[in-house]
């Protein structure tokens, strides 16, 4: 199991202006005869340069709470504004640009395209931003620079190895300077050892100024957070800073 | 404008290598495009060979000329009407000729009386048969449509002594006297010789069903005396000064005529003047018919090719549900997933489209080359009417799919396995 980085040494940054004000969210879903509540009224603020673990064991609503939080998807009901805009009532194109523009998505699964390679897939959000193309070859060039892919950009990802493939998401999900980074359970599909890489990065990232989010059911991931919220049946359970 | 700019160039590029990604099922959906097209055009080359097959007989008729029958060329049920008609006579154009030159500013230029029927044509040992032989006046050469490769026509002296001399088409001419002049030699007609006087530059064929080639004009007056007087079909024929006019030109002789035959007011003409226009008339809703029933049974062979499409873009967007959600979870708006689907859909057409198109002209040029007489014309606007269709054919069969993957949630095309 991955394990976190000795507390002393951690710094806890002060965190920023209000991101995410949520309040009261509930979701409901419709699975033939019976209604599920996913989310049964969810309160939560995240603020600019957290570093936020969500927990909880599967059916607690974690998924949905996540989706909630990338604007895949809107709840039913209650109030959930992202930088002061309501997001509860978008349309699915001003939705698919709030994704663009705030937010970026780390998956366990990579997600990224196979017949293009690393430089394209970190250019893809820029792309739907509408960057010219010498702007967005430079600033993917960068950002995988960052990550330590310099001399792998025109590496397909079955070139790539686990955890470079995972840089490559984390360069796509840092390329158009993101409010906050939303990973679903990163290292899922690590080792331990990549695994404790990419956490490192993540310290790295947050040192930075990012805001992360990461979504796990391992404490031990979590615990390289400075904030875990537990879900349990579709209520936050417990919230607090890691101690 | 940037963004769709590069959500354009970024779907093409997609669709390239999707293609590419997928040789064998590329080149197999884009077959059914391409025997489409191919069907499609060759059709529409068809279709225009026929209409200026058609047009080009239409002038041998002569444009200007109207005719003064018995018959009107197509009949239906109604032949009854007209079995009793009085028979068109010499004296009857003669005294049109008259009218028409006594008339101030008339529409008309000349009366010719024309009889003809089928017949052979023989010289030495050779013989030409279903020739149509006709008996005319010197001024017929102020009607015919046809310029002499040699010699000339008769003259109106030639005519009154019924001289026996004639004028051949172009077959008969080639077939009896092959390779050589056929001027000043004899030919047999009804066991009478006819010394040959002109020869006829080659015409081609009305509608393919009557060649002008395969004829032959004597004096009025020998053709009478050796094919007897109710033989045949006789008719008139008058040409018109301005064939723009030919509306008012016919209305003029028909007065005309009324008054050379005495007819009475309100009594129904007892003659029928055809033009090229009227048969036009009748012939165009037939060739409209076949160009339609054609289209119709060769666009049915585009439309299995567009199901082709459809098919596969909805295992494309199956096979890549993920990617989508993946792409959508990066910003990418439902109008960007649209037209990346789309693309791929129209590229698949436009590459088949263009292959049917080449493989139509191969196929123009190889029959065009094999039988010359073929109606088929290959043009720019097929080109652009082929890939009109390609382009239309892929929007419409990857419409159906690529707005379902717009439409995907992406919650649920992300968890896609």
């Amino acid at each position: 199991m991955t394990p976190a980085a000795p507390l002393e040494a951690r710094q806890v940054r002060p965190v920023g202006p209000l991101v995410i004000a949520i309040e009261d969210v509930a979701k409901l879903y419709q699975m033939g005869e019976e209604t599920i509540h996913a989310l049964r009224g969810v309160s939560l603020n995240i603020h600019r340069n957290e570093y936020l673990a969500i927990m909880g064991p599967s059916g607690s609503g974690k998924s949905t709470l996540m989706n909630m939080l990338g604007c895949l998807d809107t709840p039913t009901s209650g109030r959930y504004e992202f930088n002061g805009q309501d997001v509860a009532g978008m349309a699915d194109d001003e939705l698919a640009d709030i994704r663009n523009r705030e937010i970026g998505f780390v998956f366990q699964t990579f997600n990224l395209l196979a017949r293009s390679d690393a430089l394209r897939n970190v250019e893809l959000p820029l792309i739907y931003a509408g960057i010219a193309p010498h702007l967005r070859h430079e600033r993917a060039r960068q950002v995988l620079e960052n990550v330590g892919l310099g001399n792998r950009i025109h590496h397909k990802p079955n070139e790539l190895s686990g955890g470079q493939r995972q840089r490559v998401a984390i360069a796509r999900a840092l390329v158009n300077r993101p409010s906050i980074i939303l990973a679903d359970e990163p290292t899922g599909n690590l080792d331990s050892k990549t695994g404790i890489e990419i956490l490192a990065l993540f310290e790295d990232l947050y040192e930075q100024g990012n805001t992360l989010i990461v979504v796990t059911h391992e404490e031990s991931v979590a615990r390289n957070a400075r904030r875990i919220i537990r879900l349990h049946d579709g209520l936050i359970a417990s919230d607090g800073p890691v101690n | 404008m940037g963004r769709i700019l590069y959500e354009l160039t970024e779907s093409i590029r997609i669709a390239m290598a999707q293609i590419r990604a997928n040789k064998m099922r590329s080149t197999l959906t884009a077959l059914g495009v391409v025997i489409g097209i191919v069907a499609v055009t060759l059709m529409g080359t068809a279709i225009r060979g026929i209409d200026i097959g058609f047009n080009n007989s239409l002038a041998m008729l002569g444009e200007d000329v109207l005719h003064v029958e018995k018959w009107p060329w197509i009949t239906g049920e109604d032949w009854w009407k007209y079995v009793n008609r009085p028979v068109i006579k010499p004296e009857e154009a003669t005294r049109l000729s008259r009218i028409i030159d006594a008339t101030p500013n008339s529409e008309l230029e000349l009366a010719v009386y024309v009889h003809g029927r089928g017949g052979s044509v023989k010289a030495g040992n050779l013989s030409v048969s279903g020739v149509y032989i006709f008996g005319t006046t010197g001024e017929y050469g102020r009607v015919l449509t046809a310029d002499f490769t040699d010699g000339r026509m008769f003259n109106d002296a030639e005519n009154d002594s019924a001289r026996q001399v004639c004028v051949l088409g172009y077959d008969v001419a080639q077939a009896l006297f092959p390779g050589r002049s056929s001027i000043g030699n004899t030919v047999m007609v009804q066991g009478q010789p006819f010394t040959v006087i002109g020869s006829l530059t080659k015409q081609g064929s009305f509608l393919g069903l009557f060649s002008f080639d395969s004829q032959m004009i004597m004096p009025l007056s020998a053709f009478r005396k050796y094919f007897g007087v109710r033989s045949g079909n006789p008719e008139i024929q008058v040409k018109v000064r301005d064939k723009t006019r030919m509306a008012q030109a016919s209305d003029e002789l028909t007065g005309d005529m009324r008054r050379v035959r005495g007819q009475l007011p309100g009594e129904p003409d007892n003659f029928t003047i055809n033009t090229s226009d009227a048969f036009k008339e009748k012939l165009d809703p037939i060739k409209r018919g076949i160009a339609l029933a054609g289209l119709f049974v060769t666009g049915l062979s585009l439309f299995v090719g567009a199901i082709g499409i459809m098919n596969i873009t909805f295992v494309s967007v199956r096979e890549r549900t993920k990617e989508i959600g993946t792409r959508k979870a990066l910003g990418a708006r439902r109008r960007t997933i649209l037209l990346q689907f789309l693309i791929e859909a129209v590229s698949i057409c436009v590459v088949g489209g263009t292959i049917g198109l080449a493989l139509t002209y191969g196929l123009c040029m190889a029959v065009k080359a094999a039988m010359p007489a073929f109606p088929l014309q290959f043009s720019v606007s097929l080109i652009v009417v082929s890939m009109v269709v390609s382009v239309a054919t892929g929007v419409l069969s990857g419409f159906i799919p690529a707005m379902g993957a717009s439409r995907l949630d992406p919650v649920v095309a992300l968890r896609y396995e």
